[in-house]
């Protein structure tokens, strides 16, 4: 653990195991995961489907509690977190980015935005969140008027706008096609960049490890790899 | 506007629908609590202060004559905190307009000063004056019916002598809150009402100076009401006593009893059931809302909103459509109470003291319905908040579907497969269906509730007036007259007929219990009157012994065979043993029969009669009621025609608004219960009904699914809806003022059960229909995109 802070580790897992109990069969979607996240990085999270990302994700923003094993928060263990203290972190430091977008259907892009700056602590306004990811025009506009690419833009602008110190994406592009996806991806980019939050990303497009500064993989609800990526390129540069 | 609320507003409106449709139940139920306990309230109190302020008497006791000094002695007896000794005759009032002679209670009223008990309230005019014996006070509704005002004249026959009486005022009494005519059970103000006399007036018109007949009494509180009445007995026995009753045998304050009973009643079946129903429905929508919501929940979790803040948003829901539904109810229940209190007035001759809808009353009924709604939608929001987020946002698992039972009937599981889905489907939800088709069986019986007073009605006129009372005409006398009087009275013009009727007043004994009542002897070879035993066949006098209808039976413990002591309150007033040989089934009252020459016998005279039985020729009538009624000893006469249309008339006013009441209340029901379990049906379905639609299934094959599911809620709640109507007309029929003066025989005729089930398919198929118009639109491309 002090390793971990020495390098500005800011959410972390450690051993973390999560079993789903399915009747009389126990699904082990993770069997003993330890990642850190450390301080502005973009990290990446690979690996196939039904490996675990999701559930290492979730448990990390405090959407789910693990079986066994520890989650960090800035050197504070949200393990045991009750479920009131565990909204808590989430209203002031996370920001979640779905596959399926998961906005309200019945508030429009604006609405969905102030939805998440209504309660937070220093936010930005909503028009300049959807500003940030080019939709101010359409702030008025229903998600079921947007196209899928401008309800996951929608998203980001509502995860961003409360400026969470840690952003979580899982497979924020999944739904997308290429340019569509490079466009949500570049906005992820840029609010890791310009506001310096951190960020991990799960995908399993294995391309995308490219735009980030550290990829981990898992297999089989392990970490399978954690390296660093030197030679980090802009997500227009990425080829699909 | 807060966020979450626009979300609210704006589900709510897609929901509008579904959030009337239950507001409409949830107002009808406040609405139906606050009208009857407004009602009851109303009632209740209009009644207590009445009683209070006008000294109404707790103890009756009618007598032949005796002295004023006895009433003293009565005054002396433990537990009588008052006595007030009055004189009260049966006169005929032979109005214009009226083939036969109207019927007036004359009462006396104290010489000087306001009567002690049981006084009048003066509601025009002045009251008599002593010395003036032509002056009286005429119940008010009696001299409405006949446009009397003070100052006018009223014809009388005062003891045999036609006489002109004075009417100088208009008057109420808590004794006549229901006038109701001893010899007709109807009240009609046209043909019977109180009259009030200053008592030197009355007791000189009956040679009744320095005595009375009517003995009423206050207890004090606490007093021993058994004890009083037996030493009250002691006392007037010599003096023709004819037995004390307290007020629960008084025949005005019986009936309010009654009604105030069965809007006890009702006050809490009613609400219970329309609150229930919301309940349920409000779980069925919210539990489909909640579910279909499950990712927005989880989302508005993850952005860090708690738990107790999502519950709030669905259950401020829950209240803004229970609130609407309050305010309808409030506003229904305060129209309907006044309405309610309206049609009361025309019957209930009382100063109503009419509140406002009062507050705890509205705040209870608003309290209950939402409590109803948060229990109806408390286990759906557990559920759903309590999601841990990552879950919720993971997409419900497919629906367990089981082959249905029915599908293992060999013949039944060949149907087609829309068939077949629409069993699925009901059979996957097995306690929706039960609660809804519980619904819709409440709905039935409501409607059942509403119409079956006026089925019961049915076999009464045709048992009472049809099979049993022959006659035309009812003659009855002051005191027994002898056969020379009957032959006079065949021989006037149009006569066809005429039978005579002894009738005695006694108390009849098996044991411990006991009841007063009267003991008739018919002529054996009766023509005009006719017993009918429990299976509706004739039933024959004994030669000796008595035939008791069978609620008298019930009461005293009697069964065939046995011996009861008959107690003669006329005559040598001695006692007799005489076998019951059977029993009589009768609407109305207690008492025993017997062979005419046989209670002649028992009272140790000659051939007598009380009462006369007429046939008539019609041709003659207008004459032959001016000829009876210029007899002497006649104190009523009775047209069974007139008696039959008032009785029918009385019972159909007050039922129709009954029944056009709860039919709504009823519709209310279903059209809630099958719209809602359709709408959520279709929302559950839209996918699979969708896909069918891609795959070339027509909209009506599409929609027979749907309601396919709803028809089959529909038919299951009919049948059972049927018991529950039988059941709750029971309890009605039980439920009635005095079971033992009046019997409301249970009785569903199957137009009613028609109607009920006609009411409620319509209510069901016009729900249907509103749905199957969504069903038909159904967006094909849109709801296939969507991800559930
Ligand atoms: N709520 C749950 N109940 C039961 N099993 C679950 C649940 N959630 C996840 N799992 C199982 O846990 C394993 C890991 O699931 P997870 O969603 O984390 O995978 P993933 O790596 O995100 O896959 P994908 O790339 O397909 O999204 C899978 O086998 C999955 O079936
Ligand atoms: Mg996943």
């Amino acid at each position: 653990m002090s390793e971990s802070e020495e390098h500005g580790v800011v959410l972390a897992a450690h051993d973390v195991t999560k079993i789903y109990r399915m009747g009389d069969v126990d699904v082990h979607a993770l069997r003993g995961v330890t990642v850190g996240l450390r301080r502005g990085e973009l990290m990446v999270l690979l690996g196939p489907s039904g490996s675990g990302k999701s559930t290492l994700l979730n448990i990390m923003g405090g959407l789910d509690v693990p079986t066994e094993g520890r989650v960090m928060y800035m050197g504070r263990d949200i393990t045991a977190a009750s479920d009131r203290e565990l909204t808590q972190f989430r209203r002031d430091h996370v920001g979640f980015v779905f596959q399926f977008y998961n906005l309200i259907p019945s508030l429009t892009a604006r609405e969905n935005v102030a939805l998440v700056t209504e309660i937070a602590d220093k936010p930005l306004d909503p028009r300049d969140a959807l500003e940030l990811v080019s939709l101010a025009d359409r702030m008025d506009h229903f998600p079921s008027q947007l196209s899928g690419g401008e309800q996951q833009r929608v998203a980001i602008a509502r995860a961003v706008a409360k400026q969470p110190d840690i952003l979580l994406c899982d497979e924020p592009t999944g739904a997308l096609d290429f340019k569509t996806g490079i466009k949500v991806l570049e906005v992820i980019d840029e609010v890791n960049r310009t506001l310096g939050t951190t960020t991990a990303i799960i995908t399993h497009h294995a391309p995308l490890a490219s735009m980030a500064d550290r990829v981990v993989s898992l297999a089989d609800g392990r970490v399978h790899q954690d390296q660093s990526n030197d030679t980090k390129i802009a997500p227009r540069e990425l080829s699909w | 506007m807060n966020l979450l609320d626009r979300k609210l507003f704006r589900d709510l409106m897609r929901l509008k629908g579904q959030a009337f449709t239950i507001a409409l139940v949830v107002g009808v139920g406040v609405a139906s609590y606050i009208t009857l306990r407004t009602a009851w309230r109303a009632l209740g109190q209009s009644r207590a202060v009445y009683y209070e302020n006008y000294r109404f008497a707790d103890v009756f006791a009618p007598l032949k004559r005796a002295p004023n000094s006895v009433a003293d002695r009565v005054a002396d007896v433990p537990g009588v905190s008052n006595v007030y000794p009055r004189i009260t005759k049966q006169i005929l009032l032979p109005m214009e307009g009226l083939l036969t002679p109207a019927r007036g209670e004359l009462i006396s009223l104290p010489t000087h000063g306001r009567a002690p008990l049981n006084d009048v309230l003066l509601k025009a005019g002045r009251l008599p004056e002593p010395g003036r014996g032509r002056e009286v006070l005429v119940y008010e509704p009696f001299a409405e019916a006949h446009g009397l005002t003070p100052g006018e004249t009223l014809p009388a026959i005062l003891n045999g002598k036609r006489q002109d009486l004075m009417v100088v005022g208009l008057a109420l009494s808590p004794e006549f809150v229901f006038a109701v005519d001893p010899g007709t059970i109807v009240v009609d103000d046209r043909r019977f009402g109180p009259l009030w006399m200053a008592e030197d007036g009355v007791a000189a018109a009956f040679q009744m100076e320095g005595a009375f007949n009517n003995l009423v009494l206050r207890l004090e509180p606490g007093a021993n009401e058994d004890a009083v009445l037996n030493a009250v007995d002691g006392i007037l026995k010599p003096h023709g006593g004819l037995g004390a009753v307290t007020r629960e045998h008084q025949m005005s304050h019986l009936m309010l009893t009654g009604e105030l009973q069965q809007i006890e009643m009702l006050v809490v079946f009613l609400p219970v059931v329309f609150l229930a129903v919301a309940a349920f429905l409000l779980n069925v929508v919210f539990s489909r809302l909640v579910t279909l919501q499950r990712s927005q929940i989880a989302i508005i979790k993850a952005l860090g909103y708690r738990n107790r803040t999502i519950a709030l948003h669905y259950l401020k829901m829950v209240c803004i459509i229970v609130s609407i539904g309050s305010v309808f109810g409030l506003a229904l229940g305060a129209w309907m109470g006044n309405a309610m209190l309206d049609l009361y007035a025309q019957f209930f001759r009382l100063p109503m003291i009419r509140s406002r809808v009062d507050l705890p009353v509205s705040i209870n009924a608003i309290l209950a319905s939402f409590i109803a709604a948060v229990l109806g939608v408390a286990i759906a929001l557990r559920q759903a908040v309590e999601l841990p987020p990552a879950e919720a946002m993971r997409p419900p698992s497919p629906a367990r579907y089981h082959a249905s039972v029915i599908e293992r009937v060999p013949l039944i599981g060949r149907v087609a497969q829309t068939t077949m889905m629409v069993f699925r489907e009901v059979w996957r939800r097995p306690v929706r269906t039960f609660l809804s088709s519980l619904g819709i069986a409440f709905a039935v019986g409501v409607v059942i509730l509403g119409r079956f007073g006026e089925d019961a009605m049915q076999p009464i006129i045709e048992m009472e007036f049809g099979k049993k009372l022959r006659e035309d005409i009812t003659v009855s006398f002051a005191d027994a007259v002898d056969d020379g009087s009957l032959s006079y009275i065949g021989s006037l013009p149009g006569v066809k007929q005429v039978e005579g009727l002894r009738q005695t007043p006694v108390r009849m004994r098996v044991g411990p219990r006991w009841r007063d009542t009267i003991l008739i002897g018919i002529p054996g070879n009766s023509q005009l009157r006719r017993l009918y035993d429990v299976k509706a066949q004739p039933a024959h006098l004994p030669h000796t012994g008595v035939l008791v209808t069978s609620i008298l039976a019930e009461v005293l413990g009697a069964e065939p065979g046995d011996l009861i002591e008959v107690e003669l309150k006329e005559g040598d007033r001695s006692i007799r043993q005489l076998r019951v040989t059977g029993t009589v089934e009768e609407s109305f009252g207690i008492q025993g029969y017997m062979q005419k020459h046989e209670l002649h016998r028992i009272l140790r005279e000659g051939s007598a009669s009380n009462a006369a039985l007429l046939r008539v020729d019609s041709k003659h009538e207008v004459e032959l009621h001016s000829r009876l009624t210029d007899i002497p000893s006649v104190q009523s006469i009775a047209r069974k025609r007139t008696v039959l249309d008032k009785f029918e008339e009385q019972t159909r006013r007050t039922m129709k608004v009954v029944t056009l009441i709860l039919t709504l209340f009823a519709t209310a029901i279903a059209v809630a219960v099958v719209y809602n379990n359709a709408r959520v049906s279709l929302s559950v379905r839209s996918r699979d009904l969708a896909t069918l639609r891609v795959m070339g299934f027509t909209r009506g094959e599409i929609s027979s699914i749907l309601l396919g599911e709803q028809a089959v809620q529909v038919l299951l709640g009919i049948p059972v809806g049927m018991v529950f109507g039988n059941f709750g007309a029971r309890a009605l029929a039980e439920g009635q003022a005095d079971p033992e003066q009046f019997r409301l025989p249970l009785m569903i005729s199957q137009q009613t059960y028609a109607f009920a089930i006609l009411v409620i398919l319509v209510s069901a198929v016009l729900s249907a229909l509103l749905v199957r118009r969504r069903s038909d639109s159904l967006d094909l491309v849109g709801v296939l995109k969507t991800r559930e």
